[in-house]
């Protein structure tokens, strides 16, 4: 995280050296297009907490614990799909899951989908790449989700 | 104003209204829903400032051509491991991407390349990986990586192509 600052502050800085005038339309520009992009990012805020209240890790460990694959499988994918969480929460969980017994394969899931499939975050996406590229990159994301799932219960000897 | 506008905000003011009688009667899954929303508020506030400058910067300062060379049309293959390496060294994750994605593409990057780039800063953030083999294994991450990257950089060009013979056109003025 520190390292974002850092670089920033001396981007900012370098920036600011060479050229003074472009650094301030640089600002301008970061600080309109965020402007610009903030109702889509409140609307995905507001989704994230109702969502987060509504499948807490409880419900996960509960539902990807489960040694029946497909059920397995279907929910990491669903859950992963739906929720927003970052990885230094995310893999934890994963962490405790397998230690509880979960498959590599369900897990392979949730966490794939978990990275890829924003469902939460299409309000974003949408505004910035419209609603049909925002669909299709996500059922792709799910299908390579599937993929990868496959391939990961394969190695594990899970699966076949 | 848009009636789509009104409706965003009455649901905005309906959500704000929720919370604060929420904390004021003490209703708990309202407490926890706000609770939900101020930190993940918090976090991306700790990126977004920082995205959104750097954003500024390469707007300014990074000319066209260069992006056209390196990730666009003529790139070829290295605009793919170009947008792979850009992928795995952004911090935070999709709802980074996607205002970076968005002004590569506005300088001249090829859309499946933009598609990959956005793929690979899902999947293979290098900090999050190294993370994530702590938890995991190596061998876990080793097989999400090499099956997934592959998968990420043919669907991202079939996308971008499909899209783009369909005269694909993003959204304007962002």
């Amino acid at each position: 995280m520190y390292y974002l600052y850092i670089a920033t502050g001396f981007a900012l800085l370098l920036s600011f050296i060479v050229n003074r005038e472009k650094t301030f339309k640089a600002i301008k520009i970061a600080v309109r297009r965020f402007v610009t992009i903030l109702p889509a990012f409140l609307g995905m805020l507001i989704l994230v907490s109702i969502v987060l209240f509504l499948i807490p890790d409880k419900i996960i460990l509960n539902y990807l614990g489960k040694n029946n694959i497909f059920i397995g499988v279907f929910f990491a994918s669903l859950f992963g799909s739906i929720t927003l969480m970052p990885g230094f929460i995310a893999f934890p969980l994963c962490g405790i899951l397998l230690k509880k017994g979960a498959l590599y394969i369900v897990l392979s899931a949730f966490s794939t989908t978990l990275m890829m499939v924003g469902v939460l975050t299409y309000p974003i996406e949408k505004e910035y790449f419209g609603v049909r590229l925002t669909i299709l990159r996500n059922i792709m994301s799910l299908f390579i989700a599937f993929v990868v799932a496959l391939m990961t219960g394969i190695f594990f000897r899970e699966i076949f | 104003m848009k009636r789509n506008d009104s409706i965003k905000i009455a649901g905005i003011a309906g959500y704000l209204l929720f919370l604060i009688l929420s904390f004021a009667c003490g209703f708990n899954p309202g407490k926890e829903i706000g609770h939900n929303f101020l930190s993940f508020s918090i976090d991306m506030l700790k990126l977004l400032p920082c995205a959104f400058i750097l954003i500024g910067l390469f707007e300014v300062w990074v000319k066209r051509e260069t992006v056209e060379r390196h990730f666009g049309e003529e790139s070829g293959i290295r605009g793919y491991i170009w947008a792979l390496l850009l992928g795995g060294t952004t911090v935070g994750g999709l709802y980074v991407s996607f205002p970076v994605a968005y002004s590569l593409y506005g300088k001249g990057a090829k859309l499946g390349i933009i598609l990959t780039y956005i793929g690979a800063s899902g999947i293979c953030r290098v900090p999050m990986a190294i993370f994530e083999t702590s938890f995991m294994g190596i061998k876990f991450t080793i097989i999400r990586l090499m099956v997934s990257i592959p998968l990420v950089i043919l669907t991202s060009i079939a996308l971008g192509d499909y899209l783009v013979k369909r005269s694909y056109k993003p959204v304007k003025g962002k």
